[in-house]
């Protein structure tokens, strides 16, 4: 196997490197726009949460190479395509973890805040968001990890960014970019992971004495 | 009987559950091991059947080694009730209790038999078998906890603070209904309880155990409350030994006379306070002339405690304590001067071994 | 957008494309074929990895683990490069499949187990069941939701993954994705997405339906 092909592409490599986690940004960012007050909605009207993680679940059923296909007709063979796809899977992973967090905050700390003169607003913002972080954000990790490896299945449309390298490495029968495609996806995933979990510790400091 | 001699456990953590312990366990009684958390009192119960083995050390029941006999096999002959019950949540009721006779092998017929009759034998309802765990109370399912470990009719019972997760007033019932049970089955029953008011009141024997895994005393209820060996056992018994102490001792010997006693009925004399007794001679409360409402009034028999008798004369207007037969009918009061003669004497016998 | 739509309408209801070895059925067949093959492998080799770290205790950082790193591959990418650099053929497409649904099996069978009561497992070794006895009769009925849900995911992942074996030419749900695209016959294309999504939900909801009745009934909490 010719390995030297990774140090004579770099440049191309790094290019869509840059690309694949533009899409992933993009799509994480605009899932957690989504999410957050879809979630806290879901939370506070029992009858919309059904239906929230109902239709949530059932989009995040449908495989996302039909789903890529299915927005064709909206938005055409573009990275747009693959971006507001994923944003949907993100949007499920976040929508119900973040109605999961609020709901896993015990209800006798809500009470206490309301008790001591917090209205509601307050009280969610300042005291049950902040507890319900830990879910949120286990689930913004998940649909990080999620989107990096999906944007690839974009190759299907010609916009799978990292994936392209796939396509690349099949067409050519040559196995180096394929594998050059699944390591540096596989490190993005990790090191985003691991980004994750610094800014969760950083966000919610009273976790870091409790273990 | 089981023994431990020089029982060592140290777990993989470094830290010492149990040191060089030698205690005998007299068969047929009810031996409460009491301490506070951390103490040991668990590990060393666990080691009895070998939920954990010893790290030096023999523990034998009726002389054989139970290193002799496979884990599994050794548990179907002894009890098991621990707190929270540990019912299987996916199997009825019914089923539960059913657990080690199958394991035993029994035929069906016979299984169905037995788990009827511990359903009656430890309070349930025939109809609770079809249910399921989480349909009962949490008395409810400790019952049921107890039942299970007395299907096989194991000589044995180990019971891990079996009683800590309910509530005080089914705590108290619980505890009757197991001194009911045990007057009928004299099992070996070992109890660990950090509770020193439920060992003193289960208790044929207790092993005070101390932090670090040291028995510090083994003793009946009542050597233990009127010598503890040392500062420690004395602080752990708590302030009011004495009241404890009378907890034991019963009315049985108190003498009895007779007061004045009127019918629900009768319109009182002077101002004298009167004992208002049912037509079926129970006593139902103190009158006086000056007021006409009932102050109640709770007969105690020769079975209730000294300490029942106490309390009973200092919440009562007059000083007395009303007295009961067996069938709770009236035969007369003791007073207060009765029962602490009674108090002294019982008091004495146990100074002098 | 109405002309498209009518567009898929018209191809599904062309005759031609029900019959024959192309024809939805047998696409459907071949799929559904690729997917339980696969899952049923993997979940020979996850659930008793499962069961086993489960009941042990042993390895739980590799089970709890495992799951994000299976999230974390490239399906496509595996697949691609396990028929390229072994032979062209079928057999590296299940292998990748069957590598792909592994680890969501694998986490969720050890969620199960350790969410079984500490208590309840006490007791089950208290009254004197054996370790075997404590696995089939306590751990595994009480943890079955858990690893029928692992399952399920599995299925519903290996079911979009196996899209691509159309893209390497052989059969499938994706041949008409595919097909469609290459001939830019957007209406074949949709046609084959929607016929990829029913038969993902479908599957989903049969195995969401078998869950229930699967589940050991004092566990049904809502029968109370």
């Amino acid at each position: 196997m010719k390995w030297s092909w990774i140090p004579d592409h770099a440049g191309d490599l790094v290019t869509i490197t840059l690309l694949h986690l533009r899409m992933t940004g993009t799509a994480v960012f605009f899932g957690l726009l989504v999410a957050l007050p879809l979630g806290l909605l879901a939370y506070r009207v029992p009858r919309l949460k059904s239906v929230v993680l109902g239709v949530s679940s059932l989009l995040f059923t449908i495989p996302s190479v039909a789903l890529f296909t299915l927005l064709l007709p909206l938005t055409g063979l573009t990275p747009t395509t693959v971006v507001v796809g994923l944003t949907v899977y993100t949007l499920v992973v976040l929508v119900r973890n973040t109605v999961e967090g609020l709901e896993s905050v015990p209800p006798k700390v809500a009470e206490a805040a309301r008790a001591m003169g917090y209205d509601r607003v307050r009280t969610l913002v300042t005291v049950e968001l902040p507890l319900a972080l830990p879910v949120i954000m286990a689930g913004l990790r998940i649909a990080t990890v999620m989107t990096i490896s999906l944007v690839s299945v974009g190759l299907v449309i010609g916009q799978g960014a990292l994936g392209q390298l796939f396509v690349d490495g099949f067409q050519r029968d040559f196995g180096v970019p394929i594998i050059a495609g699944i390591v540096i996806t596989l490190l993005l995933a990790l090191v985003a992971d691991a980004l994750l979990v610094g800014v969760q510790r950083v966000l919610t400091p009273w976790h870091r004495t409790g273990r | 009987m089981i023994s431990f001699d020089a029982v060592n456990k140290r777990f993989d953590d470094g830290t010492t559950a149990v040191h060089e312990l030698d205690l005998e366990v007299p068969e047929g009684e009810i031996t409460v091991l009491v301490g506070s958390s951390g103490c040991g009192k668990t590990t060393t119960l666990r080691m009895v059947n070998r939920m954990l083995d010893a790290t030096s050390g023999v523990i034998r029941i009726d002389g054989r080694d139970v290193r002799e006999i496979a884990g599994s096999t050794l548990r179907r002959d002894i009890g098991y009730v621990i707190q929270q019950s540990g019912l299987f949540p996916h199997r009825t009721v019914a089923d539960n209790i059913a657990t080690v006779p199958k394991l035993l092998g029994w035929d069906k017929k016979r299984v169905r038999d037995r788990v009827e009759e511990l359903m009656a034998t430890v309070g349930l309802a025939a109809d609770l078998g079809r249910r399921y765990p989480h349909q009962l109370s949490g008395g409810q399912q400790q019952r049921v906890g107890v039942a299970r470990a007395l299907a096989a009719d194991p000589p044995i019972l180990l019971m891990d603070e079996p009683f800590g997760a309910v509530d005080p007033v089914v705590r108290a019932l619980l505890q009757d209904e197991l001194l009911r049970l045990q007057a009928e089955l004299r099992k070996t029953i070992v109890f660990v309880t950090h509770d020193i008011d439920e060992a003193v009141k289960l208790g044929d024997r207790i092993a005070v155990f101390r932090t670090g895994g040291h028995l510090v005393q083994f003793s009946t209820p009542a050597q233990l409350l009127t010598h503890p060996v040392d500062e420690f056992v004395a602080d752990f018994l708590g302030a009011e030994r004495g009241l404890k102490l009378l907890s034991l001792a019963t009315l049985e010997d108190v003498p009895v006379r007779p007061t004045t006693t009127a019918r629900e009925a009768d319109e009182s004399g002077g101002d004298e306070w009167v004992l208002v007794l049912s037509d079926q001679d129970t006593p139902l409360g103190w009158r006086s002339s000056s007021d006409r409402a009932l102050i109640p009034a709770h007969g105690l028999s020769g079975g209730d405690s000294l300490l029942a008798g106490l309390d009973a004369t200092v919440s009562s207007p007059t000083g007395l304590a009303v007295r009961v037969d067996a069938a709770g009918r009236y035969v007369g009061v003791s007073d207060q001067r009765a029962i602490n003669e009674s108090a002294t004497r019982f008091r004495s016998e146990v100074l002098v071994p | 957008m109405g002309e498209l739509f009518a567009e898929i309408l018209r191809w599904f209801t062309t005759g031609e494309h029900w019959s024959g070895p192309d024809g939805v059925p047998a696409q459907v067949g071949t799929h559904l074929v690729y997917s339980v093959v696969a899952t049923v492998i993997a979940a020979l080799i996850a659930l008793p990895i499962g069961l086993l770290i489960g009941h042990t205790g042993r390895g739980a950082f590799l089970a709890i683990n495992l799951s994000g790193f299976g999230r974390a591959l490239p399906s496509f990418g595996v697949v691609i490069l396990a028929f390229q650099l072994s032979g062209l053929s079928l057999v590296p497409i299940y292998l990748a499949l069957v590598l792909l649904a592994v680890p969501v099996m694998v986490t969720n069978t050890y969620a199960g187990m350790a969410a079984v009561d500490h208590d309840v497992r006490d007791a089950a070794r208290g009254v004197g069941l054996t370790g075997w006895q404590v696995l089939w009769q306590v751990e595994v009925p009480l943890a079955f939701p858990l690893i029928l849900a692992g399952v399920r995911i599995a299925t519903i992942q290996v079911v979009a993954t196996a899209t691509i074996a159309a893209y390497l030419g052989f059969g499938g749900l994706g041949r008409y994705v595919f097909d469609g695209l290459a001939q830019r016959d957007l209406a074949q294309a949709l046609a084959g997405a929607v016929l990829l999504a029913v038969v993902a939900i479908a599957l989903d909801q049969a195995l969401r339906a078998l869950q229930k009745p699967l589940t050991p009934r004092g566990l049904r909490r809502s029968n109370r």
